[in-house]
This record gives structure tokens, C-alpha cells and sequence, in this order.
């Protein structure tokens, strides 16, 4: 397993090696979210200090913040994946595409309906039609039109192209969500975290957010994981290693177990 | 290549006159939406101004969404799309002259509709005057980006609800900004800024689109 080949890489990219090794991955990611979810939110919870304007109600900044950061992430990486896809014919990248968007529309809703239970405190609104909450409401349209599409069209190949136009097309929003409080005059504050910036926040809060990041992109590996094996036995259910696997996992019952004890696996 | 653009929106134009009745049931849509408003509203004819851009815009973009259908479906079921595909001309162009034609036949309309449904729901002359530039740049616009969703759902199962559903969320800044221009001209603000974004999305759409929208038929057909 020389990580430093080329071709290490490049076989992960048929179905059939990689239905196993995101198998491997799912229990793994999915244990790394658990425990920084908690970490994160012990951090947020308990340790960081109250706010002085807000007290402690601004503490659903740290699940409002990292969704809304992953719902903008999880459409350019689906975009991603889709160009890949329409440019390589790979069928794998088609594949994680469809298996990003449910994930990606979940965190939008989350950070859409985060922000306005947020919204309530301190502005006295649950909404506003200002620029950022607009699109990202048009994210979230976005996301369910990708869904739909995909689930419109039999032909698993259309399908996969259809949808890959179709969010590449809608990629323009994601800069525009991000620039939406420099650009416009909204309600939503403007970005106190930046790549390029040092940060005006206080250091346990920003810990405690980039913590609840990570836990969300762990979280986001296992569920994609899960999503895109289902999907592999899904579009190869009419080969070989498929029929083979799921036989497999059959036999491994404790039923048919001492049937085949003769045989040779 | 300019023989073949006119030769192709020449018969666009000629096969839609064949059946005016298509082009005629997206006015009378518009038409009939907009009067709903008052009388779901109320008459107050102050109220009626208030919203007037809003529902003249949203009743302009639903007529146009619903014609869109018709944009590629004829061809593709009598197999003059497959043609237009293979020929030698670039597809793009071709689109682009379907696409024309459709704004011809539903836009365009929809424009010079504009100022009787606008003095209806209360606007005055100023108002409406800016209420047709603002159609006049935006309707070519959602045709421009209808026509990729067109041929993204070519021939799929409950294709017309489905190409709403991804076509609207892309609609949606051309209606932010294309209505909140003639709000502005109502409260006697500058709608420099509005027609700048409206004229950058139609030069955007301009280039972008026919290429969006050939890339989709292709990915339809084959």
C-alpha cells in the first residue's frame, strides 16, 4: 500500500477498490466526529465565556457557523466531483457528487434554521430578506433541484452529466453567499474569521468553531462514504464482485454458516 | 454561418405563427396572473402601486417559464434537434438563434403588455417606462437561462415542474434586481446600480448561456 504511487490513487477510482476502503473509512470518520463533536461542544458550551452584547444566546454560533461554512464547501466540492466526472468519465466522481448534495442540503437548512433561531434574540426577526439569507435560501434550492434531477432521469449516466451542468451552472451563488455581507448593506454580520486576517474573535470561541468544523467535515466523510457504497452496489449491481460481495455478507449469517462449512472460501 | 442563423430563425418564427396560439396563451397568462392580484388583494390602489413591480415581474418570469418547454420539445420528438446537433454548424449559435426566436415570440410580448397591466395596478408613466427597460434586459435573460434548463429535462418524466424547480432559484437575482429597479424609480431613487447588474447578467448570459445550453442538449441526446 506505497501511498506515493500514482497508481495507489488512481485505483481507488474504480468502484469495485474503493466500496471496501470507504468501508473501512465510514466507522473511523464517523468516531472521529463523535469525539470532536463533544470536544467542540464542551468547548463551546461550557468553557468559552458569555458574550458581552449577547450573553450566552450567541452560543448557537458554533453549529450555526460550521454548517453554514460546510454548506458552501460540500456545493464547490460536489462541483468539483461533477467536473471530474463530465471531464474523465469517471463514473466513481459522478458517484460521490450525488453522495454530497443530501449532506450539503442538511447543512444548509441546518445553518439556515440555526441562524433563525439566532435571529430571534437578537434581532427580533426570525428573517430577513437581506443578501446573505437570500442566497443562501437559494443555496438550498439549488441542492434539492441537483436532487431532484438526479432522481428525475433513469439513465444513471444522463442523470450524472444533467446534474453536473446543472450544479456547475449554480456554483456562481457560493461567492456570491460569501460576499454577500462586503457587498451589500445586510443585517448578518460581516466575517470576523478569515483566511488571511487575524481573527477578532475570542480564542476559546474560535477554537471551539473550528473544533465543530472538523467534526462536521468527519461527519460528512462518513455519511458520503456510507451514501456512495450504497450507490456503488447500486449502478454495478449487474457485475460480478457485486453479486459476490452481497452473497458474502449473506453467508456470514450464523444460518447458513454451518452449511457451508465444507466449503472453500 | 449568418445564412444559417436567419434561415433557422426565420423558421422558428414561421412555425410558431403557425400555432399562434402558443404565443398567445403566454400573454393572456400574464395577463390573467396579474389581474389576479387585485382581485385577491383588495383594490386599494395604494397597495396596488406598492406591490406592482413585484407582481408584474413574478407574473413576467412565470409566463416565461412556462413557454419554455416548447423551446426544445418539438424538435427533439420530430428529430430535428438530433440534426442540429450533428451538423456542421457550431450548436451553440444554433441555440442561441432558438432562443432568440423564443424571446421574440414570448419576451418580447410580455414588454409591450407591460404599461397596460402597469397603469391597471396603479404605476405611474415614470415607473413604467422603467418597468419595460427593465423587462426589455431581463426577459432575455431568462430566456438565456431557461434554455440550459430546457435541455437538461428534454423528454423527463414531469419535465415542466421539474424545470421550474431548477430554473427559479437561478431566476431569482434577475428578480431581485430587475423589480427592485422600478421600486426604486417609484421612490425616486437611482437605478444606476440595477440596471448595471441587469445588463451584466444579460452580457453574462449572452456568452454563457448557448454554450450552458448545447452542452446540455448534448448531454440530453446522446
Amino acid at each position: 500500500m506505497n501511498f506515493f504511487t500514482k497508481a495507489f490513487w488512481l485505483q481507488l477510482s474504480s468502484p469495485k477498490t474503493f466500496y471496501p476502503v470507504a468501508g473501512k473509512l465510514t466507522p473511523l470518520f464517523m468516531a472521529i466526529a463523535l469525539v470532536l463533536t463533544v470536544v467542540g461542544l464542551y468547548y463551546g458550551f461550557v468553557l468559552a465565556p458569555p458574550d458581552y452584547q449577547q450573553g450566552d444566546s450567541y452560543r448557537i454560533m458554533f453549529i450555526h457557523v460550521p454548517a453554514a461554512w460546510m454548506s458552501m464547501w460540500i456545493y464547490v466540492v460536489m462541483c468539483v466531483f461533477a467536473i471530474i466526472g463530465m471531464v474523465w468519465r469517471t463514473r466513481l466522481s459522478d458517484m460521490m457528487a450525488g453522495a454530497l448534495a443530501p449532506t450539503g442540503a442538511m447543512f444548509t437548512f441546518l445553518a439556515l434554521w440555526t441562524g433563525a433561531l439566532w435571529g430571534k434574540p437578537t434581532w427580533g426577526t426570525y428573517w430577513v430578506w437581506d443578501a446573505r439569507l437570500t442566497s443562501e435560501l437559494i443555496l438550498l434550492f439549488l441542492y434539492f433541484g441537483f436532487i431532484a434531477l438526479r432522481a428525475a432521469i433513469d439513465d444513471p449516466q444522463r442523470a450524472a452529466r444533467a446534474s453536473a451542468l446543472l450544479a456547475c451552472v449554480g456554483v456562481i451563488n457560493v461567492p456570491i453567499i460569501y460576499f454577500s455581507v462586503k457587498w451589500w448593506n445586510t443585517l448578518h454580520q460581516g466575517a470576523s474569521v478569515g483566511l488571511t486576517q487575524k481573527a477578532t474573535m475570542e480564542e476559546t470561541m474560535l477554537s471551539a468553531m473550528m473544533i465543530m468544523t472538523f467534526a462536521f467535515w468527519a461527519y460528512t466523510f462518513a455519511v458520503a462514504f456510507m451514501r456512495v457504497r450504497n450507490e456503488i452496489l447500486e449502478r454495478e449491481k449487474n457485475s460480478a464482485w457485486v453479486a459476490q460481495t452481497l452473497s458474502g455478507d449473506a453467508s456470514s449469517d450464523s444460518v447458513s454458516q454451518d452449511a457451508n462449512v465444507g466449503e472453500n472460501k | 454561418m449568418i445564412t444559417v442563423f436567419r434561415c433557422l430563425l426565420w423558421r422558428e418564427m414561421t412555425l410558431a405563427l403557425r400555432r399562434k396560439s402558443e404565443i398567445l396563451t403566454t400573454m393572456l397568462f400574464f395577463v390573467i396572473v396579474v389581474s389576479l392580484f387585485p382581485l385577491g388583494i383588495g383594490p386599494e390602489i395604494d397597495t396596488l402601486r406598492e406591490i406592482a413591480p413585484g407582481v408584474l415581474w413574478v407574473a413576467a418570469l412565470l409566463a416565461s417559464m412556462l413557454s419554455l418547454n416548447r423551446l426544445f420539445s418539438d424538435d427533439y420528438i420530430d428529430g430535428t434537434l438530433e440534426q442540429l446537433i450533428i451538423s456542421s454548424q457550431p450548436l451553440a449559435l444554433l441555440v442561441f438563434g432558438k432562443i432568440l426566436a423564443h424571446w421574440i415570440l414570448t419576451g418580447l410580448p410580455l414588454v409591450l403588455l407591460s404599461p397596460v397591466l402597469g397603469m391597471q395596478l396603479g404605476m405611474d408613466a415614470d415607473s413604467i417606462v422603467i418597468l419595460m427597460l427593465t423587462l426589455l434586459i431581463g426577459t432575455p435573460v431568462l430566456s438565456l437561462i431557461g434554455a440550459v434548463g430546457a435541455g437538461l429535462t428534454l423528454g423527463v418524466r414531469g419535465g415542466g415542474v421539474l424545470l421550474s424547480l431548477l430554473i427559479l432559484p437561478l431566476y431569482i437575482p434577475v428578480l431581485i434586481f430587475g423589480s427592485g429597479a422600478v421600486e426604486s424609480a417609484q421612490a425616486g431613487l437611482g437605478v444606476e446600480g440595477h440596471f448595471s447588474l441587469l445588463g451584466a447578467f444579460l452580457f453574462a448570459s449572452l456568452v454563457l448561456a448557448p454554450l450552458g445550453a448545447a452542452a446540455s442538449l448534448r448531454i440530453s441526446l446522446d
